[in-house]
């Protein structure tokens, strides 16, 4: 494979490929049902510290 | 007790080869280097034989440890080593900082001239300071994160140790003239080899705690440190490709020639900032943000889509250190668009990590560990910004080979390394030496203000300077010439050199009362002192009115 074609590929199917993949895995923080996902990961750090954080972060809304 | 022999007799042998080596060596750099290795091999032959508990061994208790705490001898290790190597890099820094200004502090000497100890400071405080604080925390949080202990405990003090002794050869070889002259790729082809197995064992550490976990989730925090050494280990690999002159010499030249190595070398150069600097730092936020601000992040989700959109933009951003080479053009191009790109995910990432503080702002008031962590994400912000707009070209063609990338990568350096590390440390220590508070909170808010108001001077004076270094440059006057001579401009930057050494000094003087900080609180002292903030009350005037005091006297 010269140069020419694997820079041609890389600005192409390439970068199409690249592009899909980031897609689908930034999409898949979006999937249905990844709220509450979120929101267990985003408070497990605190399982150690007892019930006082858990009880914060009951008023939270966004994911 | 085989175990022990073994362990000693390779130590041993290890010490024997490279006594050996230094024996035969081709130049007197390997040599030194080759007794450096001896001794510290030495040492650890040493230290194995008389730390070892031999009347357990005797009564053939095998000695386990406690599997109810986590694996902190490390931790702790590296806190320490980051301190130190942080005092040893902003000192080097603020020695160069003067050099510029004062020429004679040369002192006349290859060993101290700038261009050996500029290569000092960067390493000592990217690779040193920095490096042992990604060890440090990453060990910290894997396992608080995945709820087990290390899955190698002997393999993470080789880790530890083994990246001393990489630092100790490169700070070294600096010194000695030896260098492959390649930026933040200094070290010589037998020092990167050991950097490899040294951080394919931190892999190896990393990674098999995360498989042994007992949370189901990754946190997000565990996945940048994950790509920070997985990028780390590919990066080195390939930027550091060479061919020894002898196997027993410290010389050694690339596999790649001309444009091809300097992409290479840029490619490494920038996601050295991208994965070292930053997404390893950001592992550092997303753990240590959320915990001393005792909130969850803002968003969970943004802070996946800041992880990919990092992964997938940052490898693409090097060759804007290349603008107006000999680089084609659409590959310019193509790091210029990327590097503009990047401006959004980093931005997502700092707005996550300041609206973690959401509904508890008045802890920047009242707790100066939260409001270095703010100050780090405002920095992040702000050479985020400025990146991108640097790498534009025809920002660059004035920016380029000026001291404004110096401002640009020390505001990113001291002021989001430095502050998030800091910050870490103090987050760190009292838990780890269990002490129930820091030495002093009113040094952490001392240690802020000196480090923020080193930062402004620094990144000021390096604006002021490189703004008016390229715009001299650049001066034809009617006739066609240059209206001014280089050493002009050098002589018109002497005021700004001052001011950055004295905004040096400041910063260094904040890390100075770090360290009493941090030495007191591990000998366990607690300072007396007011609190950083309380309810107003003043006892003057915390009494009843009273009949006679209403009459007013008469003249």
């Amino acid at each position: 494979m010269s140069y020419n074609d694997l820079r041609h590929l890389a600005d192409s199917y390439g970068l199409a490929a690249m592009l899909l993949i980031y897609l689908v895995l930034v999409g898949w923080a979006f999937r249905p049902g990844s709220r509450r996902h979120n929101d267990t990961a985003a408070t497990m750090i605190f399982a150690e510290d007892g019930e006082r954080i858990a009880a914060l972060d009951e008023d939270k809304s966004h994911g | 007790m085989t175990g022990l022999t073994m362990r000693a007799g390779s130590f041993l042998c290890a010490a024997l080869l490279a006594f050996m080596a230094a024996a035969f060596a081709a130049d007197a750099g390997f040599a030194i280097h080759m007794t450096i290795v001896c001794l510290a091999a030495l040492i650890a032959c040493w230290a194995t034989i008389s730390r070892a508990d031999y009347t357990a061994i005797a009564r053939g208790i095998l000695h386990m440890p406690d599997a109810g705490r986590y694996d902190d001898d490390v931790i702790r290790w590296g806190v320490i080593a980051t301190v130190f190597w942080g005092m040893a890099g902003f000192l080097a820094g603020l020695f160069i900082a003067l050099q510029l200004a004062f020429p004679v502090l040369n002192l006349g000497l290859e060993y101290t001239s700038f261009g050996r100890l500029r290569p000092l400071h960067t390493s000592a405080v990217i690779f040193a300071f920095g490096g042992n604080a990604l060890i440090a925390t990453s060990f910290y949080v894997v396992q608080r994160t995945c709820r087990v202990r290390l899955a190698f405990p002997g393999l993470a003090k080789f880790v530890f140790w083994g990246y001393q002794l990489f630092i100790v050869l490169a700070a070294t070889g600096y010194l000695l003239g030896i260098t492959e002259a390649k930026e933040y790729a200094e070290p010589e082809w037998y020092v990167d080899l050991w950097l490899t197995i040294v951080w394919v064992a931190y892999l190896a550490v990393f990674a098999g705690t995360i498989v042994r976990r007992s949370e189901p989730h990754i946190y997000v925090a565990n996945w940048f440190y994950l790509s920070f050494i997985l990028t780390i280990a590919m990066l080195h690999i390939v930027n550091n490709l060479s061919m020894p002159v002898s196997l027993l010499g410290s010389k050694s030249y690339s596999a790649f020639a001309g444009v091809q190595d300097a992409l290479t070398q840029w490619w490494y150069g920038h996601n050295a900032v991208g994965f070292f600097l930053t997404a390893g730092f950001l592992a550092m936020m997303y753990y240590f943000v959320p915990k001393q601000a005792e909130r969850p992040v803002y968003s969970y989700r943004l802070s996946i889509i800041h992880f990919w959109s990092l992964i997938f933009m940052y490898i693409w951003a090097g060759p804007h250190h290349l603008h107006y080479t000999a680089l084609p053009d659409w590959a310019q191009t193509l790091g210029m668009v990327f590097s503009v790109m990047l401006w959004m995910p980093s931005w997502g990432g700092m707005i996550n990590g300041l609206m973690t503080l959401n509904g508890a702002w008045d802890k920047v008031r009242t707790d100066p560990i939260i409001r270095m962590m703010v100050m780090a994400l405002a920095f992040y912000g702000m050479s985020t910004f400025e990146g991108p707009m640097l790498s534009i070209k025809s920002v660059n063609s004035l920016s380029h080979y000026t001291d404004w990338t110096i401002g640009h990568v020390h505001s990113g350096a001291l002021g989001w390394n430095g502050m998030i590390t800091f910050a870490a440390i103090y987050y760190l220590v009292p838990r780890l030496w269990g002490r129930s508070r820091l030495y002093s909170l009113r040094m952490v808010n001392w240690h802020f203000w000196l480090a923020t108001v080193g930062i402004v001077f620094y990144a000021a004076a390096m604006w002021v300077a490189g703004i008016m270094q390229g715009l001299m440059w650049r001066e034809y006057g009617a006739d066609g010439y240059l209206v001014y001579a280089f050493s002009d401009s050098v002589a018109a930057m002497h005021p700004m050199y001052l001011l950055r050494a004295f905004g040096g000094g400041l910063y260094l003087s904040g890390a100075v009362i770090m360290t009493v900080n941090v030495w007191r609180t591990i000998r366990g002292d607690l300072r007396t002192e007011a609190p950083m903030s309380d309810a107003a009350f003043d006892p003057a005037r915390d009494r009843p009115v009273l009949a006679q005091s209403l009459a007013t006297p008469a003249e």
